[in-house]
């Protein structure tokens, strides 16, 4: 990645292999946990015999936002626009960022030394959409559980055991689990083991990426109430990443919509739920299904195949397939504008 | 040790006779398996109604594991009627995928046994018990007749092919015969496009680790579908996708049930998507059955306590609750099962008759059944609650 980077420096080259890496740095404000500024990450597309880069993924293009200390943002947006590649980057866990900054308690988190960055991995975790993946299949789950808490020694060794104990149970385990492997449990269970390693550590900050989904209603919301106490009790922050609309507006202060690696909305939780002003959130929220087998539905139904982040459309990225398009949509990228306070949209039809 | 035996842990001794009594078990399930040419009387079957796909009845699925077994599925029974969607719902870890891997014959082997019950497969001029089947003649059903959408797409997926050498080599495996290479990739091209994976050329030479959750999930659907079976199991299908992509995952899996009357098991979690596709809806506690009914049946008028707090806790867009209600309590120890009603300990509408043993199924309607105490005297025509 590093390589790559310095043949194609910021800005100068022509075609896909150009990086505009311009941004104006900020400056770090207390009240916020985590600062993300113009963030981006693009994946190189090998191609021909020499494997060379004739291309990039942009999976995350350029988003900037802030999270206060104590709140949850959600995080909403379409299969594959970048969510789990924004908060994987933003934790420093997919190799070197492409862009821009992340800002953790004021620190630049691509500045720490790999020694800094183990210090700090306990105060930010994150809850991995595909469990099972990230579980070693060869450790029992008390183990899974509490490896990291040994290693750093967060509490003493004779209360080691009743604190796994308490852990576990918070999160819908149970003590007979403990001595079983990752293979032995279902979907649902495997996913609150990933939710128990994570919160053993008691971290600052948690990405929490589709950390229900794989739930039962019930569980779910036992999950989702604890997330909450936790935060309550310790002050703890979360990025929310989900596809389910009640549950992201149950638990977000804020949320930001994603559409191909960009923020396209940003917003209190209850201004976008009671007035999303984005094309591409409006379609989204038209599509939740309903539980009730009578309901009739009016679904915004997006025309048009989705684009690539390979080789995104020129001008607003979701021109091909917005029912609003207008000419300049196509050539000109729309900025982000503030519509009401703290509401932030990017699209041309707020454009006054 | 001897302190923690009471909560369930085991001694090295005791652990040893139970690994010792599975071996036993198992191995005497695996010879009758693997036998080779056996013959076809002595998995052919009847199906209790001809307009079936599958009859699940009294389904038993125990894993053997050293610390006991573990009653993954312990009776279950119901239907798929042919063309229709039957969701299937329940607690996490209530033995939903263990059901549909035991029709798939993919349980992990060879702890995991069916240990009574019949699968019955409806294969148009005969039917077969899927569980008395050799492991051969399965083979050339899956994937034809029936396929099956995972719920971990990670666990399915090779990480070290490409994702359009694994989708072809499905292809391959079922139609490919007088078909080129070219004409194989463009059908997988075609089928990734089909369940909208944009930049499908670029997706096909990619492995699964450079794709999104949601880009997974929709390769094993591809994957799924690329023979059109008549019957697709699909086990959380769409968890990992934004409801517009769902919708139209969805509207893929209904035309392809129209088109061809296939029926599709649908298990999920999400009570908004069963309502939308499911026909019928079975729900499931603690490796039983504990509801099933119609789709309005289960939604308008659910009865068994679980049902009920299950439709409960569901959040939805636009009610703001402080704290979102959850069923209070635990799913009962697998290996060590309470001899009265499972969801007992949870319950928060017990009658007098709970203490009694497992309830038996009462009909509320022809269609609408449930194992509950509170409907003991309820005549078996139902309707009036
Ligand atoms: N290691 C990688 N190499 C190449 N491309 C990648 C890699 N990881 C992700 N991508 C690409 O980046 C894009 C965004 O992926 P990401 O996993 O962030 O999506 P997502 O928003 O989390 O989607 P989902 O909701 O489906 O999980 C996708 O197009 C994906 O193919
Ligand atoms: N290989 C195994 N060995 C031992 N126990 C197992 C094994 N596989 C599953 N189980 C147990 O069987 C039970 C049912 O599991 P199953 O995977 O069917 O649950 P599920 O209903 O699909 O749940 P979820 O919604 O969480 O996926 C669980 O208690 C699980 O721990
Ligand atoms: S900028 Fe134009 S194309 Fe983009 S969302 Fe707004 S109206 Fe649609
Ligand atoms: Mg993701
Ligand atoms: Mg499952």
């Amino acid at each position: 990645m590093a390589k790559t980077e310095k043949k194609a420096p910021a800005g100068n080259k022509i075609g896909n292999l150009a990086i505009d890496n311009t941004f104006t740095p900020v400056t770090y404000d207390p009240q916020y946990i985590l600062m993300v500024n113009k963030l981006k990450k693009y994946f190189p597309i090998k191609g021909g015999m020499v494997s060379k880069t004739v291309g990039y993924v942009r999976a995350v293009d350029g988003i900037t936002f802030n999270l206060k200390r104590g709140t949850t943002m959600g995080l909403v947006g379409e299969s594959g626009c970048g969510k789990t590649t924004a908060g994987r980057t933003i934790l420093r866990l997919s190799g070197d960022k492409t862009g821009g900054q992340v800002l953790f308690n004021g620190q630049e988190v691509y500045d720490l030394s790999p020694k800094e960055m183990r210090a700090m991995r306990t105060k930010m975790q994150i809850i991995f959409q595909d469990p099972f993946s990230s579980l070693s299949p060869r450790l029992p789950v008390g183990e899974i559980i509490g490896e990291a808490v040994r290693e750093h020694n967060l509490v003493p060794k004779d209360q080691f055991d009743d604190y796994i104990d308490q852990v576990m149970d918070n999160c819908g385990l149970q003590p007979f689990h403990k001595d079983r492997y990752p293979h032995e449990f279902s979907g649902g269970q495997r996913q609150r083991i990933c939710i128990a390693r994570a919160l053993a550590l008691n971290p600052e900050f948690v990405v929490c990426d589709e950390p229900v989904s794989a739930l039962d209603v019930s569980i779910q919301a036992q999950i989702i109430n604890l997330l909450r106490e936790l935060q309550e009790k310790y002050n703890l922050t979360y990025l929310f990443i989900s596809h389910d609309l009640s549950v992201v507006e149950h638990i977000s202060d804020t949320v930001g919509v994603m559409y191909l690696g960009n923020l396209v909305e940003y917003g209190a939780t209850a201004d976008i739920f009671r007035n999303p002003l984005h094309p591409y959130t409006k379609a989204l929220f038209s599509a939740i299904p309903i539980p009730d087998p009578g309901a009739k539905m009016s679904r915004i139904v997006l025309e048009g195949s989705i684009p690539s982040p390979a080789n995104p459309p020129s001008g607003c990225k979701f021109h091909t397939r917005c029912a609003n398009c207008m000419e300049r949509c196509k050539v000109e990228a729309p900025e982000q504008k503030e519509i009401e306070p703290g509401h932030f949209v990017v699209c041309h039809l707020y454009d006054k | 040790m001897a302190k923690k035996k009471a909560e369930g842990y085991l001694s090295g001794r005791e652990a040893r006779r139970i690994s010792k009594e599975n071996r036993r078990i198992t191995n005497e399930f695996e010879k009758q398996r693997k036998r080779k040419n056996v013959p076809e009387s002595e998995y052919l079957t009847q199906m209790r109604d001809p307009n079936n796909t599958v009859e699940f009845d009294n389904l038993h699925t125990y894993f053997f594991t050293d610390a006991g077994t573990v009653k993954a599925v312990d009776g279950v029974s119901f239907d798929v009627p042919i063309g229709k969607t039957v969701g299937v719902v329940g607690e996490s870890g209530c033995g939903k995928s263990v059901t549909s891997l035991s029709l798939m014959q993919l349980l992990q082997r060879p702890q995991g046994q069916v240990v009574e019950g019949a699968i019955r497969l409806n294969l148009g001029d005969k039917a077969y018990d899927v569980t008395k089947m050799p492991n051969e003649k399965m083979q050339n059903l899956r994937g034809n007749f029936m396929s099956m959408i995972f719920q971990e797409p990670m666990t399915s997926l090779n990480p070290v092919f490409r994702i359009g050498d694994q989708v072809d080599e499905v292809i391959a495996l079922h139609h490919g015969e007088g078909k080129t290479k070219e004409q194989i990739a463009e059908r997988t091209i075609e089928l990734l496009e089909m369940v909208g994976i944009a930049n499908s050329r670029g997706v096909y030479k990619m492995y699964p680790h450079e794709l999104s959750g949601g880009m997974r999930q929709r390769v094993m659907i591809a994957m799924a579908l690329a023979c059109s079976p008549r019957l697709i199991i699909a086990d959380e299908p769409t968890t990992a996708l934004d409801v517009t992509i769902q919708a139209q995952v969805l509207d893929l899996l209904r035309s392809l049930k129209d088109k061809i009357n296939s029926s599709i098991m649908f298990i999920t979690h999400d009570l908004g998507v069963i309502a939308e596709m499911a026909d019928y809806v079975v729900v499931m506690y603690a490796g039983r059955v504990v509801e099933k009914g119609t789709v309005e049946e289960i939604f308008h008028n659910p009865a068994h306590p679980y049902t009920i707090g299950l439709m409960a806790s569901k959040p939805v867009v636009g009610k703001q609750v402080d704290k979102l209600y959850s069923i209070p309590g635990k799913v009962p120890n697998p290996i060590n099962m309470p001899n009265y009603c499972y969801f007992k300990d949870r319950c928060e509408m017990c009658v007098a008759g709970c203490e009694g043993e497992y309830p038996h199924e009462i009909s509320l309607s022809p269609t609408h059944k449930v194992t509950c105490y509170r409907y003991y005297d309820k005549t078996d025509k139902g309707g009036d609650r």
